[in-house]
């Protein structure tokens, strides 16, 4: 009995990591997306975060502006990056790809759960990025070991939970055209009705409300008392990671039921 | 699961039935193929083909009726059957991306084959297929007969008991259609497959199929080898006439924007 469940295990775990590993190995024979990818969290700190210090007019408590808007620009980024994997998912079922994928006797939730791992791969590259900007601009980073591993775990986890939910749009909209149309009309959203350029208290009632059911909320919080010197989080982390945990493996379970479907 | 033998076919429907809100794509179907043989599946544009092996490969479910796949209940064991088939799609299934060797490092591993087996089994398979030399440049390089060939070892890396392909030599010129038909003869010989495969070329029918079945407006309307086929039109007949005398006029009015749209891409991609 025991022996068998390890066994399962054991194979569900290979089936994951065959998943993610392909899409690794793709990132490693192109990485310039990866170069790309930064210059958008760039132009948002060095930019918009630069003028806006200037302004003060955000009550962000001790923090310096830029300090306060770092965490919410690498959540930011990493929710650009993931969200849209599922227009990826789309294009692997337009070219046939996804086929082999949906004929093999890997249970569906390896696949979904692979892909989620290979995002956390690029949330992760992403990090990287944005840290060593925020060196460059002389933001106060908490550097120590071990909360780096937290914010390693944080990024992997945003990472795969919009990627999932990503997966799940692209399984309910099926085209490309749809796909582009909808993941801006999403992503904007959930940016702006989150606490990653402001504080949730100078909201309007209702914005706070939407702010508290929005997951990017709980990852800036918990990035902002992990990645800053002198950080600390709204809600505590255990709430935010636990908010995180259960959104993802809710959405795993939905994308693994619908994933399926995009072959149809 | 039940076990399969020599003497059980490895697929049989019954009265296998996709009806897609209204607009039946598959009526109905019986359909026995024995172990061993090359069995093709023709049709018009719109026939109901590629609907049958979507349904066998589990990719689409039923909505009346049932199959046996390799011994597996295709309804309760989808899983299982899974495991036992491969599928060549009609569209480019290997993804460009990535290598020779490691789309077929992905497929050994979605497949579960051990870890000490592996580096032999896609060895062979490489060898096989005559891409040895080409294992390590990215599948997007590659002609589409050597695409159409690493898709053939993706599929039967796991030494299934049925492999089925889906139009395999749809945009390929004739001499890479010859090396495709080649390796699935090979295949059959060597590793004793059953393979099911669907096609629009008459030639490719009479190069490899011990027996075909026609589809015809998802009925099917007849089965047999292509000799018999013939037999019944006149001495003379080619399967061209078979086709022509049971699918009749309704050539033109079987394709679909849709079904023209997949040949047309699956075409370009092989390119």
């Amino acid at each position: 009995m025991a022996r068998s469940i390890i066994r399962r295990t054991l194979d569900y775990v290979t089936e994951v990591h065959a998943v993610a590993d392909a899409e690794i190995r793709k990132l490693r024979h192109d990485p310039s997306e990866l170069a790309t990818r930064a210059i958008q969290p760039a132009i948002w700190l060095v930019l918009f975060g630069e003028v806006m210090a200037q302004v003060r007019g955000l009550a962000t408590g001790d923090q310096r502006y830029l300090d306060f808007l770092a965490p919410g620009i690498l959540a930011q980024s990493v929710l650009f990056a993931a969200i849209f994997y599922g227009i990826a998912a789309i294009w692997e079922r337009d070219l046939g790809v996804l086929h082999r994928y949906m004929v093999s006797p890997a249970p569906r939730s390896t696949l979904v759960l692979g892909k989620a791992v290979s995002s956390a791969v690029r949330g992760l590259s992403q990090a990287v990025m944005v840290y060593l900007l925020a060196l460059v601009l002389g933001i106060g980073l908490n550097l120590r070991p071990f909360d780096l591993l937290a914010v390693a775990g944080l990024i992997a986890l945003g990472s795969g939970l919009f990627s999932t939910f990503s997966l799940i749009i692209a399984c309910i909209v099926k085209t490309r055209e749809r796909f582009m149309g909808i993941g801006q009309v999403l992503t904007m959203p959930i940016f702006f009705a989150s606490n990653a350029i402001y504080p949730i208290d100078i909201m309007p009632r209702w914005l706070q409300a939407v702010s508290l059911a929005n997951p990017l909320t709980y990852q800036v919080d918990a990035l902002r008392a992990l990645m800053l010197t002198g950080g600390s989080s709204k809600f505590g982390l255990g709430v935010d990671c636990a908010v995180l945990l259960v959104i993802c493996a809710m959405l795993i379970v939905m994308a693994a039921r619908m994933y399926p479907r995009l072959t149809t | 699961m039940s076990s399969t033998t020599a003497r059980n076919p490895i697929i049989e429907t019954k009265a296998l039935t996709k009806d897609f809100d209204g607009h039946v794509a598959l009526d109905h179907v019986n359909l026995e193929v024995r172990p061993g043989e090359i069995f093709g599946l023709i049709g018009p544009n719109g026939a109901g083909k590629s609907t049958l092996v979507k349904m066998l490969t589990t990719l689409l479910p039923p909505s009346e009726g049932n199959a046996m796949v390799a011994g597996c209940d295709l309804r309760r064991e989808a899983h299982a059957v899974r495991a036992h088939i491969g599928y060549v799609p009609q569209l480019l299934s290997a993804d460009g991306a990535l290598t020779g060797y490691e789309n077929l490092l992905l497929s050994a591993r979605l497949y579960l084959i051990p870890r000490r087996e592996r580096a032999v089994r896609i060895g062979d398979a490489l060898a096989m297929m005559r891409l040895q030399n080409a294992a390590d440049r990215l599948a997007q390089h590659y002609s589409g007969g050597m695409l159409r060939r690493l898709e053939i070892a993706q599929s039967t890396l796991h030494r299934p008991n049925l492999l089925i392909m889906d139009e395999p030599t749809v945009g390929l010129d004739p001499m890479a259609r010859e090396v495709v038909w080649e390796h699935v003869r090979d295949l059959r010989q060597r590793l004793g497959t059953t393979i099911l495969i669907t096609t629009h070329l008459m030639e490719e029918v009479e190069a490899l199929c011990d027996r075909v079945g026609i589809l015809h407006r998802g009925r099917l309307e007849r089965v047999g080898t292509p000799a018999e086929l013939k037999a019944e039109i006149g001495p003379q007949a080619t399967l061209d006439d078979v086709f022509v005398r049971i699918v009749g006029q309704d050539v033109e009015a079987a394709a679909d924007y849709g079904d023209v749209r997949q040949a047309r891409r699956s075409g370009t991609a092989h390119g």
